[in-house]
Protein backbone atom coordinates (compact mmCIF):
# COMPACT_ATOMS: atom_id res chain seq x y z
CA UNK A 1 0.00 0.00 0.00
CA UNK A 2 1.73 3.13 -1.20
CA UNK A 3 1.65 6.03 1.22
CA UNK A 4 2.01 9.54 -0.17
CA UNK A 5 3.83 12.60 1.19
CA UNK A 6 0.43 14.10 1.87
CA UNK A 7 -0.59 11.02 3.89
CA UNK A 8 2.55 11.35 6.00
CA UNK A 9 1.99 15.05 6.63
CA UNK A 10 -1.68 14.45 7.40
CA UNK A 11 -0.95 11.68 9.88
CA UNK A 12 1.85 13.69 11.50
CA UNK A 13 -0.52 16.62 11.97
CA UNK A 14 -3.22 14.36 13.49
CA UNK A 15 -0.62 12.95 15.88
CA UNK A 16 0.74 16.41 16.70
CA UNK A 17 4.24 15.59 15.44
CA UNK A 18 6.19 18.38 13.76
CA UNK A 19 8.00 16.41 11.10
CA UNK A 20 10.84 18.36 9.45
CA UNK A 21 10.56 18.54 5.67
CA UNK A 22 13.87 16.74 5.26
CA UNK A 23 12.50 13.71 7.16
CA UNK A 24 9.26 13.23 5.27
CA UNK A 25 10.63 10.95 2.57
CA UNK A 26 12.50 8.73 5.02
CA UNK A 27 9.38 8.37 7.18
CA UNK A 28 7.30 7.72 4.10
CA UNK A 29 9.61 4.86 3.09
CA UNK A 30 9.57 3.31 6.56
CA UNK A 31 5.82 3.58 7.05
CA UNK A 32 5.20 2.31 3.53
CA UNK A 33 7.23 -0.83 4.17
CA UNK A 34 5.48 -1.51 7.47
CA UNK A 35 2.03 -0.83 6.04
CA UNK A 36 2.69 -3.28 3.27
CA UNK A 37 3.63 -5.94 5.81
CA UNK A 38 0.67 -5.32 8.12
CA UNK A 39 -1.69 -4.97 5.18
CA UNK A 40 -1.45 -8.75 5.03
CA UNK A 41 -4.49 -8.86 7.32
CA UNK A 42 -6.49 -7.85 4.25
CA UNK A 43 -5.87 -11.23 2.64
CA UNK A 44 -8.40 -12.90 4.91
CA UNK A 45 -12.12 -12.90 4.25
CA UNK A 46 -13.43 -12.14 7.72
CA UNK A 47 -16.95 -10.99 6.92
CA UNK A 48 -19.15 -12.37 9.67
CA UNK A 49 -16.31 -12.43 12.23
CA UNK A 50 -16.89 -10.29 15.30
CA UNK A 51 -14.02 -7.93 16.18
CA UNK A 52 -12.20 -8.40 19.49
CA UNK A 53 -11.29 -5.24 21.33
CA UNK A 54 -10.56 -6.92 24.63
CA UNK A 55 -9.24 -10.40 25.51
CA UNK A 56 -11.45 -10.93 28.56
CA UNK A 57 -15.21 -11.24 28.56
CA UNK A 58 -15.70 -8.32 30.93
CA UNK A 59 -18.75 -6.16 31.29
CA UNK A 60 -19.01 -2.88 33.19
CA UNK A 61 -16.89 -2.53 36.32
CA UNK A 62 -19.14 -0.65 38.73
CA UNK A 63 -18.16 1.42 41.75
CA UNK A 64 -20.22 3.34 44.32
CA UNK A 65 -20.57 7.02 43.46
CA UNK A 66 -18.74 8.18 46.56
CA UNK A 67 -16.36 11.14 46.63
CA UNK A 68 -12.76 10.16 47.39
CA UNK A 69 -9.70 12.31 48.07
CA UNK A 70 -8.21 13.65 44.88
CA UNK A 71 -4.59 14.55 44.12
CA UNK A 72 -3.56 17.64 46.13
CA UNK A 73 -2.86 20.66 43.92
CA UNK A 74 0.84 20.90 44.83
CA UNK A 75 1.37 17.25 43.88
CA UNK A 76 -0.52 17.68 40.64
CA UNK A 77 1.80 20.58 39.77
CA UNK A 78 4.97 18.89 41.03
CA UNK A 79 6.24 17.92 37.57
CA UNK A 80 4.84 20.87 35.65
CA UNK A 81 7.23 22.54 33.18
CA UNK A 82 5.70 25.97 33.93
CA UNK A 83 3.48 26.04 37.01
CA UNK A 84 1.96 29.47 37.58
CA UNK A 85 -0.66 30.59 40.12
CA UNK A 86 -1.68 27.04 40.88
CA UNK A 87 -2.18 26.12 37.23
CA UNK A 88 -0.29 24.76 34.22
CA UNK A 89 0.89 27.67 32.10
CA UNK A 90 1.14 27.07 28.34
CA UNK A 91 1.72 29.22 25.25
CA UNK A 92 -1.44 30.87 23.95
CA UNK A 93 -3.50 28.97 21.41
CA UNK A 94 -2.84 30.64 18.07
CA UNK B 1 33.93 -5.78 46.36
CA UNK B 2 33.06 -9.20 45.08
CA UNK B 3 34.60 -10.29 41.81
CA UNK B 4 37.21 -12.32 40.01
CA UNK B 5 40.71 -11.33 41.02
CA UNK B 6 39.43 -9.39 44.03
CA UNK B 7 40.84 -10.29 47.45
CA UNK B 8 39.03 -13.16 49.11
CA UNK B 9 36.10 -11.77 51.05
CA UNK B 10 35.16 -13.22 54.39
CA UNK B 11 32.10 -12.65 56.52
CA UNK B 12 28.53 -12.24 55.26
CA UNK B 13 29.49 -11.07 51.76
CA UNK B 14 31.21 -14.41 51.22
CA UNK B 15 27.91 -16.31 51.43
CA UNK B 16 26.19 -13.92 49.03
CA UNK B 17 26.99 -14.99 45.49
CA UNK B 18 24.54 -12.64 43.81
CA UNK B 19 24.97 -14.45 40.50
CA UNK B 20 23.76 -17.72 41.92
CA UNK B 21 21.40 -16.57 44.69
CA UNK B 22 17.71 -17.04 44.00
CA UNK B 23 14.96 -15.03 45.70
CA UNK B 24 14.03 -18.12 47.73
CA UNK B 25 17.69 -18.48 48.70
CA UNK B 26 17.91 -14.81 49.71
CA UNK B 27 14.75 -15.13 51.78
CA UNK B 28 16.29 -18.14 53.53
CA UNK B 29 19.45 -16.21 54.40
CA UNK B 30 17.41 -13.34 55.81
CA UNK B 31 15.11 -15.63 57.76
CA UNK B 32 17.94 -17.61 59.34
CA UNK B 33 19.66 -14.39 60.30
CA UNK B 34 22.80 -15.43 58.41
CA UNK B 35 22.56 -12.19 56.47
CA UNK B 36 20.85 -8.93 57.35
CA UNK B 37 18.77 -6.74 55.02
CA UNK B 38 21.47 -4.06 54.78
CA UNK B 39 24.17 -6.70 54.10
CA UNK B 40 22.07 -8.17 51.30
CA UNK B 41 21.46 -4.76 49.73
CA UNK B 42 25.19 -3.99 50.04
CA UNK B 43 26.07 -7.17 48.16
CA UNK B 44 23.84 -6.17 45.24
CA UNK B 45 25.16 -2.62 45.28
CA UNK B 46 28.71 -3.98 45.13
CA UNK B 47 27.79 -6.19 42.18
CA UNK B 48 26.07 -3.26 40.46
CA UNK B 49 29.15 -1.09 40.97
CA UNK B 50 31.31 -3.80 39.44
CA UNK B 51 29.20 -4.94 36.48
CA UNK B 52 26.55 -2.33 35.70
CA UNK B 53 28.96 0.12 34.01
CA UNK B 54 29.29 -2.59 31.35
CA UNK B 55 25.74 -4.04 31.40
CA UNK B 56 23.82 -0.77 31.83
CA UNK B 57 20.88 -2.71 33.23
CA UNK B 58 19.88 0.15 35.53
CA UNK B 59 18.70 3.67 34.78
CA UNK B 60 18.49 4.53 38.45
CA UNK B 61 20.00 2.66 41.41
CA UNK B 62 18.10 3.26 44.65
CA UNK B 63 19.62 0.56 46.91
CA UNK B 64 16.91 0.41 49.56
CA UNK B 65 17.56 -2.05 52.36
CA UNK B 66 14.79 -3.87 54.17
CA UNK B 67 13.52 -7.12 55.62
CA UNK B 68 12.56 -8.73 52.34
CA UNK B 69 14.22 -9.76 49.10
CA UNK B 70 15.29 -6.68 47.07
CA UNK B 71 13.72 -6.19 43.67
CA UNK B 72 14.44 -4.27 40.47
CA UNK B 73 11.51 -2.69 38.59
CA UNK B 74 11.32 -1.88 34.89
CA UNK B 75 11.22 1.87 34.42
CA UNK B 76 7.65 1.88 33.07
CA UNK B 77 6.48 0.94 36.57
CA UNK B 78 5.57 4.12 38.42
CA UNK B 79 7.33 4.53 41.75
CA UNK B 80 6.43 7.42 44.04
CA UNK B 81 9.34 9.77 44.61
CA UNK B 82 11.63 7.76 42.31
CA UNK B 83 12.16 8.98 38.73
CA UNK B 84 10.26 6.99 36.11
CA UNK B 85 11.18 7.54 32.47
CA UNK B 86 9.78 4.58 30.50
CA UNK B 87 13.14 4.73 28.68
CA UNK B 88 12.18 8.03 27.04
CA UNK B 89 13.57 11.57 27.01
CA UNK B 90 10.02 12.89 27.01
CA UNK B 91 9.79 11.74 30.65
CA UNK B 92 13.31 12.69 31.68
CA UNK B 93 13.17 14.05 35.22
CA UNK B 94 9.58 12.96 35.79
CA UNK B 95 9.14 11.97 39.42
CA UNK B 96 5.77 10.30 40.05
CA UNK B 97 3.61 11.46 42.95
CA UNK B 98 1.98 8.09 43.32
CA UNK B 99 2.91 4.39 43.33
CA UNK B 100 1.68 1.95 40.74
CA UNK B 101 -0.34 -0.86 42.28
CA UNK B 102 2.41 -3.40 41.57
CA UNK B 103 5.05 -1.18 43.22
CA UNK B 104 2.73 -0.73 46.21
CA UNK B 105 2.19 -4.49 46.47
CA UNK B 106 5.95 -5.11 46.38
CA UNK B 107 6.33 -2.53 49.17
CA UNK B 108 3.57 -4.16 51.23
CA UNK B 109 5.38 -7.49 50.81
CA UNK B 110 8.50 -5.86 52.25
CA UNK B 111 10.57 -5.99 49.04
CA UNK B 112 13.09 -3.12 49.08
CA UNK B 113 13.61 -1.27 45.79
CA UNK B 114 17.04 -1.88 44.27
CA UNK B 115 16.42 0.38 41.31
CA UNK B 116 14.66 1.06 38.00
CA UNK B 117 15.79 -0.82 34.98
CA UNK B 118 16.40 0.14 31.37
CA UNK B 119 13.91 -0.59 28.61
CA UNK B 120 13.06 0.11 25.00
CA UNK B 121 11.31 3.48 24.95
CA UNK B 122 7.63 3.11 25.89
CA UNK B 123 8.15 -0.66 25.75
CA UNK B 124 8.46 -0.50 21.97
CA UNK B 125 11.23 -2.83 20.92
CA UNK B 126 12.79 -6.26 21.22
CA UNK B 127 16.38 -5.45 22.14
CA UNK B 128 16.47 -2.43 24.52
CA UNK B 129 18.36 -0.59 21.75
CA UNK B 130 15.43 1.81 21.50
CA UNK B 131 16.09 3.18 24.98
CA UNK B 132 16.76 6.89 24.85
CA UNK B 133 19.45 6.24 27.47
CA UNK B 134 21.53 3.68 25.57
CA UNK B 135 21.17 -0.11 25.30
CA UNK B 136 21.59 -2.68 28.03
CA UNK B 137 23.90 -5.62 27.40
CA UNK B 138 23.46 -9.35 27.70
CA UNK B 139 25.48 -10.80 30.62
CA UNK B 140 26.10 -13.95 28.53
CA UNK B 141 27.87 -11.83 25.89
CA UNK B 142 28.01 -8.05 26.37
CA UNK B 143 28.31 -7.50 22.60
CA UNK B 144 24.79 -8.87 22.32
CA UNK B 145 21.37 -7.59 23.24
CA UNK B 146 19.54 -8.80 26.35
CA UNK B 147 16.29 -8.68 24.41
CA UNK B 148 13.49 -6.21 24.95
CA UNK B 149 11.66 -4.30 25.90
CA UNK B 150 12.39 -5.54 29.46
CA UNK B 151 16.09 -5.94 28.66
CA UNK B 152 17.32 -4.01 31.69
CA UNK B 153 15.39 -6.25 34.09
CA UNK B 154 16.64 -9.39 32.37
CA UNK B 155 20.22 -8.15 32.27
CA UNK B 156 20.06 -7.26 35.98
CA UNK B 157 18.79 -10.68 37.07
CA UNK B 158 21.08 -12.71 34.80
CA UNK B 159 24.04 -10.50 35.69
CA UNK B 160 23.60 -11.00 39.43
CA UNK B 161 22.53 -7.38 39.91
CA UNK B 162 19.11 -8.26 41.32
CA UNK B 163 17.64 -11.50 42.67
CA UNK B 164 14.43 -10.88 40.73
CA UNK B 165 12.70 -8.18 38.76
CA UNK B 166 9.45 -7.08 37.21
CA UNK B 167 9.10 -6.43 33.52
CA UNK B 168 6.17 -5.74 31.24
CA UNK B 169 4.97 -7.64 28.19
CA UNK B 170 2.84 -6.42 25.30
CA UNK B 171 4.19 -8.37 22.30
CA UNK B 172 6.64 -10.55 24.21
CA UNK B 173 8.70 -8.08 26.18
CA UNK B 174 9.03 -10.30 29.26
CA UNK B 175 9.23 -13.69 27.59
CA UNK B 176 11.78 -12.79 24.91
CA UNK B 177 14.39 -11.07 27.14
CA UNK B 178 14.01 -13.92 29.64
CA UNK B 179 14.75 -16.34 26.78
CA UNK B 180 17.78 -14.40 25.55
CA UNK B 181 19.24 -14.11 29.06
CA UNK B 182 18.61 -17.67 30.29
CA UNK B 183 15.88 -16.71 32.74
CA UNK B 184 12.29 -17.51 33.63
CA UNK B 185 9.73 -14.92 32.50
CA UNK B 186 5.97 -14.99 32.90
CA UNK B 187 3.56 -13.03 30.80
CA UNK B 188 0.40 -13.42 32.96
CA UNK B 189 -3.19 -13.88 31.84
CA UNK B 190 -4.45 -10.46 30.79
CA UNK B 191 -6.33 -8.91 33.69
CA UNK B 192 -4.57 -10.71 36.53
CA UNK B 193 -2.02 -7.98 37.25
CA UNK B 194 -3.01 -4.34 37.66
CA UNK B 195 -1.93 -1.82 35.03
CA UNK B 196 -2.64 1.14 37.35
CA UNK B 197 0.53 3.22 37.27
CA UNK B 198 2.10 1.29 34.42
CA UNK B 199 3.14 3.68 31.65
CA UNK B 200 0.68 2.56 29.00
CA UNK B 201 1.66 1.29 25.57
CA UNK B 202 -1.25 -0.88 24.36
CA UNK B 203 -3.97 -1.16 26.96
CA UNK B 204 -5.59 -4.36 25.71
CA UNK B 205 -2.21 -6.14 25.70
CA UNK B 206 0.09 -4.69 28.40
CA UNK B 207 0.78 -6.92 31.42
CA UNK B 208 3.42 -6.73 34.14
CA UNK B 209 5.12 -9.98 35.15
CA UNK B 210 8.12 -11.50 36.95
CA UNK B 211 11.58 -12.14 35.53
CA UNK B 212 13.43 -14.58 37.79
CA UNK B 213 16.10 -17.29 37.94
CA UNK B 214 13.72 -20.12 38.81
CA UNK B 215 10.11 -21.07 38.22
CA UNK B 216 9.36 -21.16 41.95
CA UNK B 217 10.70 -17.60 42.36
CA UNK B 218 8.47 -16.60 39.47
CA UNK B 219 5.35 -18.10 40.99
CA UNK B 220 6.15 -16.47 44.33
CA UNK B 221 6.53 -13.00 42.80
CA UNK B 222 3.41 -13.48 40.66
CA UNK B 223 1.48 -14.31 43.82
CA UNK B 224 2.68 -11.03 45.37
CA UNK B 225 1.58 -8.81 42.50
CA UNK B 226 -1.49 -10.56 41.07
CA UNK B 227 -5.13 -9.97 41.90
CA UNK B 228 -8.04 -7.66 41.22
CA UNK B 229 -7.45 -3.94 41.69
CA UNK B 230 -10.35 -1.49 41.94
CA UNK B 231 -8.09 1.12 40.33
CA UNK B 232 -7.81 -0.95 37.14
CA UNK B 233 -11.22 -1.90 35.85
CA UNK B 234 -9.70 -4.42 33.44
CA UNK B 235 -8.52 -6.63 36.30
CA UNK B 236 -10.30 -9.70 37.63
CA UNK B 237 -10.06 -11.85 40.71
CA UNK B 238 -7.86 -14.94 40.29
CA UNK B 239 -10.08 -18.05 40.20
CA UNK B 240 -7.65 -19.90 42.51
CA UNK B 241 -4.68 -18.96 44.69
CA UNK B 242 -1.23 -19.09 43.07
CA UNK B 243 0.60 -22.27 44.07
CA UNK B 244 4.36 -22.65 44.30
CA UNK B 245 5.16 -25.69 42.15
CA UNK B 246 6.69 -28.78 43.77
CA UNK B 247 5.73 -31.80 41.64
CA UNK B 248 8.56 -32.85 39.32
CA UNK B 249 6.75 -34.89 36.72
CA UNK B 250 4.31 -34.12 33.93
CA UNK B 251 1.98 -37.10 34.33
CA UNK B 252 -1.53 -36.39 33.17
CA UNK B 253 -0.56 -33.30 31.19
CA UNK B 254 -1.33 -33.16 27.46
CA UNK B 255 1.20 -31.00 25.62
CA UNK B 256 0.47 -29.75 22.12
CA UNK B 257 3.17 -28.73 19.66
CA UNK B 258 1.65 -26.30 17.14
CA UNK B 259 3.52 -26.91 13.93
CA UNK B 260 3.35 -23.30 12.76
CA UNK B 261 4.95 -22.07 15.99
CA UNK B 262 7.69 -24.68 15.86
CA UNK B 263 8.51 -24.70 12.16
CA UNK B 264 8.19 -20.96 11.43
CA UNK B 265 10.63 -19.45 9.01
CA UNK B 266 13.59 -17.84 10.67
CA UNK B 267 13.91 -20.19 13.64
CA UNK B 268 17.60 -21.00 14.06
CA UNK B 269 18.53 -24.73 13.90
CA UNK B 270 20.18 -24.54 17.35
CA UNK B 271 16.95 -23.21 18.82
CA UNK B 272 14.89 -25.94 17.18
CA UNK B 273 17.25 -28.61 18.50
CA UNK B 274 17.05 -27.42 22.12
CA UNK B 275 13.27 -27.16 21.93
CA UNK B 276 12.89 -30.63 20.37
CA UNK B 277 15.07 -32.15 23.11
CA UNK B 278 12.93 -30.44 25.72
CA UNK B 279 9.73 -31.77 24.19
CA UNK B 280 11.25 -35.29 24.26
CA UNK B 281 12.15 -34.71 27.91
CA UNK B 282 8.56 -33.71 28.61
CA UNK B 283 7.45 -37.06 27.27
CA UNK B 284 9.96 -38.84 29.50
CA UNK B 285 8.47 -36.95 32.44
CA UNK B 286 5.10 -38.46 31.65
CA UNK B 287 3.44 -35.86 29.43
CA UNK B 288 1.29 -36.93 26.53
CA UNK B 289 2.72 -35.03 23.54
CA UNK B 290 1.00 -34.47 20.22
CA UNK B 291 1.09 -32.20 17.21
CA UNK B 292 -1.49 -29.53 16.60
CA UNK B 293 -2.06 -26.61 14.30
CA UNK B 294 -2.80 -22.89 14.53
CA UNK B 295 -3.40 -22.31 10.82
CA UNK B 296 -3.53 -18.52 10.73
CA UNK B 297 -2.32 -17.32 14.15
CA UNK B 298 1.37 -17.27 13.33
CA UNK B 299 1.01 -16.22 9.70
CA UNK B 300 -1.21 -13.24 10.52
CA UNK B 301 -0.30 -12.65 14.17
CA UNK B 302 2.55 -10.22 13.58
CA UNK B 303 0.51 -8.09 11.16
CA UNK B 304 -2.42 -8.12 13.58
CA UNK B 305 -0.24 -6.99 16.47
CA UNK B 306 1.54 -4.28 14.50
CA UNK B 307 -1.84 -2.74 13.75
CA UNK B 308 -3.59 -3.15 17.11
CA UNK B 309 -0.68 -2.17 19.36
CA UNK B 310 0.41 0.99 17.48
CA UNK B 311 -3.24 2.06 17.19
CA UNK B 312 -3.68 1.79 20.95
CA UNK B 313 -0.29 3.45 21.46
CA UNK B 314 -1.26 6.41 19.30
CA UNK B 315 -4.04 7.05 21.78
CA UNK B 316 -2.02 6.32 24.93
CA UNK B 317 0.93 8.48 23.91
CA UNK B 318 -1.30 11.47 23.10
CA UNK B 319 -0.96 12.57 26.73
CA UNK B 320 2.71 13.51 26.25
CA UNK B 321 2.21 17.10 25.20
CA UNK B 322 4.54 19.13 27.42
CA UNK B 323 1.68 20.60 29.46
CA UNK B 324 1.59 18.83 32.81
CA UNK B 325 4.85 16.85 33.05
CA UNK B 326 7.89 15.80 31.10
CA UNK B 327 9.75 17.52 28.32
CA UNK B 328 8.45 20.75 26.79
CA UNK B 329 10.11 22.20 23.70
CA UNK B 330 11.43 25.62 24.64
CA UNK B 331 10.80 28.86 22.80
CA UNK B 332 7.38 28.17 21.28
CA UNK B 333 4.88 31.00 21.58
CA UNK B 334 1.91 29.12 20.18
CA UNK B 335 0.23 26.10 21.74
CA UNK B 336 -0.07 23.89 18.67
CA UNK B 337 3.55 24.52 17.78
CA UNK B 338 4.57 23.66 21.32
CA UNK B 339 2.70 20.35 21.17
CA UNK B 340 4.17 19.42 17.81
CA UNK B 341 7.78 20.30 18.53
CA UNK B 342 7.65 18.80 22.03
CA UNK B 343 6.46 15.49 20.68
CA UNK B 344 8.80 15.39 17.68
CA UNK B 345 11.81 16.25 19.86
CA UNK B 346 10.84 14.26 22.94
CA UNK B 347 9.92 10.91 21.34
CA UNK B 348 12.49 8.61 19.77
CA UNK B 349 12.21 7.15 16.27
CA UNK B 350 10.34 3.95 17.15
CA UNK B 351 7.54 5.59 19.18
CA UNK B 352 7.09 8.16 16.43
CA UNK B 353 6.91 5.42 13.82
CA UNK B 354 4.32 3.50 15.80
CA UNK B 355 2.27 6.58 16.66
CA UNK B 356 2.06 7.48 12.97
CA UNK B 357 1.31 3.91 11.97
CA UNK B 358 -1.43 3.67 14.57
CA UNK B 359 -2.88 7.05 13.62
CA UNK B 360 -3.02 5.99 9.98
CA UNK B 361 -4.66 2.66 10.84
CA UNK B 362 -7.36 4.46 12.80
CA UNK B 363 -7.93 7.33 10.41
CA UNK B 364 -11.08 7.88 8.39
CA UNK B 365 -11.09 5.78 5.27
CA UNK B 366 -8.51 3.32 6.56
CA UNK B 367 -10.03 2.20 9.87
CA UNK B 368 -12.02 -0.76 8.49
CA UNK B 369 -9.27 -2.15 6.30
CA UNK B 370 -6.56 -1.89 8.94
CA UNK B 371 -7.59 -1.61 12.57
CA UNK B 372 -11.07 -3.07 12.10
CA UNK B 373 -9.70 -6.00 10.14
CA UNK B 374 -6.92 -6.56 12.71
CA UNK B 375 -9.54 -6.79 15.48
CA UNK B 376 -11.23 -9.58 13.52
CA UNK B 377 -7.93 -11.39 13.04
CA UNK B 378 -7.60 -11.19 16.82
CA UNK B 379 -10.89 -13.11 17.14
CA UNK B 380 -9.60 -15.77 14.75
CA UNK B 381 -6.42 -16.16 16.83
CA UNK B 382 -8.42 -16.58 20.05
CA UNK B 383 -10.62 -19.18 18.37
CA UNK B 384 -7.64 -21.17 17.05
CA UNK B 385 -6.02 -21.34 20.49
CA UNK B 386 -9.33 -22.27 22.09
CA UNK B 387 -9.70 -25.12 19.61
CA UNK B 388 -6.18 -26.37 20.33
CA UNK B 389 -6.90 -26.27 24.07
CA UNK B 390 -9.79 -28.68 23.60
CA UNK B 391 -7.24 -31.41 22.93
CA UNK B 392 -4.27 -30.15 24.92
CA UNK B 393 -3.64 -28.58 28.32
CA UNK B 394 -0.53 -26.62 27.28
CA UNK B 395 1.08 -25.59 24.00
CA UNK B 396 4.83 -25.26 23.56
CA UNK B 397 7.29 -23.64 21.15
CA UNK B 398 10.54 -21.71 21.11
CA UNK B 399 10.10 -18.30 22.75
CA UNK B 400 12.36 -16.49 20.33
CA UNK B 401 13.30 -17.63 16.82
CA UNK B 402 16.92 -16.76 17.53
CA UNK B 403 19.39 -16.57 20.38
CA UNK B 404 20.64 -13.13 21.43
CA UNK B 405 21.73 -11.15 18.37
CA UNK B 406 24.52 -8.58 18.23
CA UNK B 407 23.93 -4.98 19.26
CA UNK B 408 23.32 -3.04 16.06
CA UNK B 409 22.51 -6.12 13.97
CA UNK B 410 18.77 -5.44 13.58
CA UNK B 411 18.52 -1.87 14.83
CA UNK B 412 18.45 -0.33 11.35
CA UNK B 413 15.63 -2.54 10.11
CA UNK B 414 12.35 -2.21 12.03
CA UNK B 415 10.69 -5.11 10.22
CA UNK B 416 13.58 -7.48 11.00
CA UNK B 417 13.32 -6.44 14.65
CA UNK B 418 9.55 -7.03 14.67
CA UNK B 419 10.13 -10.64 13.61
CA UNK B 420 11.69 -11.33 17.03
CA UNK B 421 8.15 -11.40 18.40
CA UNK B 422 6.65 -13.80 15.86
CA UNK B 423 6.23 -16.62 18.41
CA UNK B 424 5.33 -14.58 21.49
CA UNK B 425 2.66 -12.44 19.80
CA UNK B 426 -0.01 -15.01 18.91
CA UNK B 427 -0.81 -16.10 22.49
CA UNK B 428 -0.66 -12.47 23.63
CA UNK B 429 -3.36 -11.46 21.16
CA UNK B 430 -5.63 -14.05 22.81
CA UNK B 431 -4.87 -12.74 26.31
CA UNK B 432 -3.17 -16.04 27.19
CA UNK B 433 -0.49 -16.58 29.82
CA UNK B 434 2.94 -17.74 28.71
CA UNK B 435 6.09 -18.74 30.56
CA UNK B 436 9.57 -18.84 29.05
CA UNK B 437 12.09 -21.14 30.70
CA UNK B 438 15.71 -21.67 29.60
CA UNK B 439 16.04 -25.08 27.93
CA UNK B 440 19.58 -25.20 26.63
CA UNK B 441 22.35 -23.35 24.84
CA UNK B 442 23.01 -22.76 21.17
CA UNK B 443 26.42 -21.35 20.24
CA UNK B 444 26.88 -20.78 23.97
CA UNK B 445 23.77 -18.59 24.23
CA UNK B 446 20.51 -19.38 26.04
CA UNK B 447 17.48 -20.80 24.27
CA UNK B 448 14.00 -20.12 25.68
CA UNK B 449 11.10 -22.59 25.74
CA UNK B 450 7.62 -21.05 25.69
CA UNK B 451 4.80 -22.75 27.58
CA UNK B 452 1.35 -21.33 26.81
CA UNK B 453 -1.85 -22.19 28.62
CA UNK B 454 -5.51 -21.17 28.62
CA UNK B 455 -6.50 -18.06 30.54
CA UNK B 456 -5.94 -18.45 34.31
CA UNK B 457 -3.83 -21.62 33.93
CA UNK B 458 -0.72 -20.20 35.61
CA UNK B 459 -0.61 -22.96 38.23
CA UNK B 460 -0.44 -25.63 35.53
CA UNK B 461 2.12 -23.64 33.57
CA UNK B 462 4.29 -23.22 36.67
CA UNK B 463 3.97 -26.94 37.43
CA UNK B 464 5.16 -27.86 33.95
CA UNK B 465 7.92 -25.25 33.97
CA UNK B 466 9.22 -26.38 37.34
CA UNK B 467 9.28 -30.07 36.40
CA UNK B 468 11.15 -29.31 33.19
CA UNK B 469 13.52 -26.92 34.96
CA UNK B 470 14.48 -29.64 37.45
CA UNK B 471 15.00 -32.21 34.72
CA UNK B 472 16.94 -29.85 32.44
CA UNK B 473 19.34 -28.64 35.15
CA UNK B 474 20.12 -25.47 33.17
CA UNK B 475 22.74 -23.32 34.91
CA UNK B 476 21.39 -19.76 34.83
CA UNK B 477 24.73 -18.17 35.74
CA UNK B 478 26.31 -16.91 32.48
CA UNK B 479 29.33 -19.04 31.63
CA UNK B 480 31.73 -16.12 31.38
CA UNK B 481 30.80 -14.99 34.90
CA UNK B 482 31.14 -18.34 36.68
Amino acid sequence: MAITREDVLHVARLARLEIPNAEVDRVRGELGAILEAVGKVGELDLSGVEPTSHPLDLANAWAEDEPQASLPREEALANAPDPREGAFRVPAAG
Amino acid sequence: MVGRGAPRVTGPLAVIDTLRLTAEGAAGLLESGEVSGPELAAAYLAAIEERDPELHAYLNVVGEAGQGVPIALKDCITTRGVPTTAGSKILEGYVPVFDSTVAARCKEAGLPLLGKTNMDEFAMGSSTENSAYGPSRNPWDPERVPGGSSGGSASAVAGGLAPWALGSDTGGSIKQPAALCGLVGLRPTYGTVSRYGIVAFASSLDQVGPITKTVRDNAWLYRIIAGKDPRDSTTVELPAPVELPAVEDLRGIRIGVPREMNDAEGIEPGVTESVRRTIALAEELGAEVGETSLPRSVEYGLACYYLVAPAEASSNLARYDGVRYGYRAPGEDDLAGMYMRTRWEGFGAEPKRRIMLGTYALSAGYYDAYYGQAQKVRTIISQEFAAAFERFDLLVSPTSPTVAFRIGEKAANPLAMYLSDILTIPPNMAGLPGLSIPCGLSEGLPVGFQIVGPQFSENLIFRAGHALERALGFDFVPERLR
